[in-house]
């Protein structure tokens, strides 16, 4: 049982490990949207 | 679009949560390997949803190439991406369900070496893509995905015409597996085929973002120093 459980537990460590560093790049992204438009309103 | 994405993503929760209740507690057990042959349940379906998106990768990369249309580009990328993260699955809980079993963790066989190999491939085309800066990437990267894919149908039937330690497979070919334990399966197949399609598709709202983004600085840090230089030039008239 214990491989039984260390598969499955180490499945959705992968899938969350990469949902994970999605969400830090939209969250990168969105800063990056942010500065942007910081500096567009800045100059006007 | 942005009302749906939730509702699919709540149901393909629920299909999931449903397809580990029925791997976990009603797949009958195998009288051979016990409870440990229910790693076959993630095992298996990770594979074919590693290998349908390494063939969307595989068409994507070609209509890249005929067309060289953004989308395809982004289609492919995404596709590797997500389709390496699937084969990573399968090469964690293959070896995680051989040790209990063949009494060893790894070996050298043809299935086995081919699908790191396979994984190796993308990898390499994922780290191409993530630090080549030249204006061609994505066309050798498009070069490498299609000499990539002629190794999935050579992972998949390796084991239809060598002796290899790698079981034989349960659909098609010379194995057998019984139809309530074929049902949780495809139960399986479909809610990560489900996941795979949900991550793919945010994937490919970032990436376009993302270009947007790039394309938006890029220009913006075109226009700026032009804007600055008039200033100058402005001021000097004057002065």
């Amino acid at each position: 049982m214990t491989y039984l459980y260390a598969a499955y537990v180490a499945t959705w460590a992968i899938h969350i490990t990469y949902l994970g560093t999605l969400l830090r790049r939209y969250a990168r992204l969105r800063n990056e949207i942010a500065e942007f438009k910081g500096r567009i309103a800045e100059k006007n | 679009m942005k009302r749906v994405f939730p509702i699919l993503a709540v149901l393909t929760g629920v299909l999931l949560s449903y397809a580990l209740y029925e791997a976990l507690v009603v797949a009958p057990t195998e009288q051979t390997m016990g409870d440990v042959q229910r790693i076959f349940y993630y095992h298996v379906p990770s594979a074919w949803t590693a290998f349908i998106l390494f063939f969307i990768n595989f068409f994507a990369s070609i209509s890249y190439l005929i067309w060289r249309t953004t989308k395809a580009d982004i289609v492919a990328l995404v596709t590797a991406e997500v389709g390496v993260v699937f084969c990573t699955v399968v090469l964690v809980t293959g070896p995680i369900w051989a040790r209990p079993v063949w009494g060893i963790w790894w070996t050298w066989d043809l299935r086995l070496t081919l699908t790191l190999v396979l994984w190796l491939i993308y990898v390499s085309y994922l780290v191409l893509r993530r630090f080549s800066s030249s204006g061609q990437t994505p066309l050798l990267a498009a070069v490498l995905a299609v000499f990539g894919a002629l190794d999935v149908p050579l992972v998949y039937f390796s084991i239809w015409f060598f002796r290899t330690q790698h079981p034989q497979p349960v659909i098609g070919g010379g194995g057998s597996i019984d139809p309530r334990m074929l049902h949780v399966l495809l139960i399986n197949w479909l809610a990560f085929s489900c996941f795979a399609a949900l991550v793919c598709w945010s994937r490919y709202r970032l990436e376009v973002l993302r270009r947007k983004v790039d394309e938006t600085l890029a220009l913006e840090a075109l226009l700026e120093p032009r804007s600055s230089q008039t200033r100058t030039s402005r001021t000097g008239t004057a002065g």
